[in-house]
């Protein structure tokens, strides 16, 4: 056991909305710098996970510890990431005015950006290869380039845990190339990150950890002690296909109706 | 020349102007966070809310403001109850809000002997009774709504853009969103005497939509709806003294006209822009 204390603590966690409960009983540790894939069948709770780590959702049960305190113990600790359809692109803000925004706490609320904030916001952009948009209004991007003014203002953030939901689908081969640079950049700066997907080849070739949920933590550790028929056939169920030559096939293609995650 | 400066001759005329110029910048600015915010129907609902606070203060000789201000913050207060139990939605209480306080409203006022007059006075303002003292109280209202948004620029853009950005900088999100409910009750009030109940949600919506077709950041939205709001009462203001019409009707109406010309000729989604250019 390592005397430091571990970057994130979840502790008998349940979590949902209202009296329903969406995730129950979640414990696992992430250790410093570790980058974990969280993966699930559409529903399972992946995002749920993520807005109870943001303090957005209060806890049924359990505890959060981040460093070894309470999860609202921390200002500008925890960086997110959002699902490109959560954000409105109609917003009157420009490209440079959204990665300042990950300034605001390092500044104060009340007070002008320093030639300091100017400095990482710049080099968050130039990072995320979108400096020559930065006076641009984020309506006007693509797809693509949203997802990156979203990373850098997660890079200027500077945090120590990065969550992200869902960066990989729907975005184009530059973006997620983007995405993994940003990922091995942040391991230099031992940031531990946490990210969500449905790709789980993605999951297991990058990523040191793998949390595979299903409204319960069905397994958590390293891609290849996870990625085992039992674990995916109890997370995936139906969905599940085991080919004749043994391989597992995850039919994830089509999001069931009315499913909100 | 003369006609610009014949209207203040009067000292009323002045008086009116700089109350119309005052809430023409205050609803502007407060307007971009209905319009960015999806929130025209609580502004609306808000002004026409006000009714009965209003009807007491007259019946107990009180100050109308002061009757607007209470029923204002009660209304405010009671729709984030109603929909925060989740039985019912939150237009659907404010609806029933709404139309509830609007009643009150005229029920009480029908009470009153001069009813007709007085009616007319709340519903379309009557700004060429500002006295000194709504005057003042006007210029103090405004100044303080107006350092609270400038003072708060930063936490209410990321509570109305980006509410998860919020949770996690550990902002005040319920609060903030109450003390925005709070700082639009006050303007809507202090909108009453110029522009009216029934036209003050135009105030808030109108040039805010405006600057929004015209501008691409948060503060230059502001100081663009501000300017267009200051100039609606103007302009409208000296239709009212020449064309004899209800001042309040004629500051709208302008604040639409500017709205019509930058929805055709705006260079984003512009109608009419494309065919001028070829």
């Amino acid at each position: 056991m390592s005397h430091t204390p571990h970057r994130l603590e979840v502790q008998n966690v349940s979590v949902g909305y209202g009296d329903k409960t969406v995730l129950h009983d979640l414990t696992f540790n992430v250790p410093h710098g570790a980058r974990v894939a969280v993966v699930g069948p559409n529903g399972a709770g992946k995002s749920t996970l993520f807005k109870a780590l943001v303090g957005l959702l209060p806890l049924q049960d359990g505890k959060i510890y981040i460093h070894g305190l309470p999860l609202n113990a921390h200002k500008d600790c925890v960086a997110y990431v959002p699902q490109r359809e959560e954000v409105d692109w109609r917003f009157p803000v420009t490209v440079r005015d959204v990665v300042m925004m990950g300034r605001y706490d390092h500044q104060g609320w009340f007070t002008r950006s320093s030639r300091l904030d100017k400095q990482i916001v710049e080099r968050s952009l130039l990072q995320m290869d979108i400096g020559s948009f930065s006076g641009h209004s984020i309506s006007d991007l693509s797809g693509g380039q949203q997802q990156r003014v979203f990373l850098a203002r997660a890079l200027a953030q500077e945090p120590h845990i990065l969550l992200m939901d869902e960066p990989f689908s729907g975005v184009d081969v530059t973006t997620q190339d983007a995405t993994l640079k940003l990922l091995d950049d942040l391991r230099g700066a031992d940031v531990t990150a946490m990210i969500s997907t449905h790709d789980l080849n993605l999951a297991a070739s990058k990523f040191d950890l793998m949390l595979l949920l299903n409204h319960y933590l069905i397994a958590f550790g390293k891609p290849g002690e996870v990625l085992k028929q039992e674990n995916l056939a109890r997370a995936f169920g139906r969905q599940l296909m085991i080919l004749p030559d043994g391989t597992a096939v995850v039919d994830d293609c089509c999001p069931p109706v009315g499913s909100a995650e | 020349m003369s006609w610009l400066f014949q209207p203040f001759a009067y000292e009323f005329m002045q008086r009116g102007m700089l109350a119309s110029m005052i809430v023409g910048i205050l609803c502007a600015v407060m307007g971009t966070y209905v319009v960015l915010g999806g929130m025209a129907f609580l502004g609306d609902a808000l002004a026409h809310a006000i009714l009965p606070g209003i009807a007491i203060a007259y019946l107990l000789h009180a100050s109308l403001l002061a009757g607007a201000l209470v029923a204002a913050i009660v209304i405010a207060f009671l729709i984030g109850l109603f929909s925060r139990q989740g039985t019912v939605k939150e237009d659907t209480a404010i609806g029933i809000l709404f139309a509830a306080a609007l009643s009150l409203g005229i029920a009480l006022i029908s009470s009153i002997k001069t009813y007709a007059v007085d009616l007319s006075h709340i519903l379309f303002g009557n700004v060429l009774g500002v006295s000194s003292t709504d005057l003042w109280l006007t210029a103090g209202l405004g100044l303080l709504v107006l350092l609270t948004v400038i003072l708060l620029y930063k936490p209410f853009l990321v509570i109305s853009f980006d509410p998860v950005l919020a949770a996690t900088m550990h902002l005040p999100a319920d609060l903030l969103r109450n003390l925005m409910l709070v700082l639009l009750a006050l303007t809507v009030v202090v909108s009453l005497q110029t522009v009216g109940v029934g036209l003050a949600a135009a105030m808030l919506v109108t040039p805010a939509a405006t600057a929004y077709l015209l501008t691409r950041r948060l503060a230059s939205m502001m100081f663009l709806s501000a300017a267009l709001g200051a100039l609606s009462s103007i302009i409208g203001l000296y239709l009212s003294f020449y064309l004899n019409i209800v001042s309040g009707s004629a500051i709208v109406l302008t604040a639409t006209g500017f709205f019509l010309i930058a929805f055709l000729f705006n260079s984003r989604q512009g109608i009419l822009r494309g065919r001028i250019n070829t």
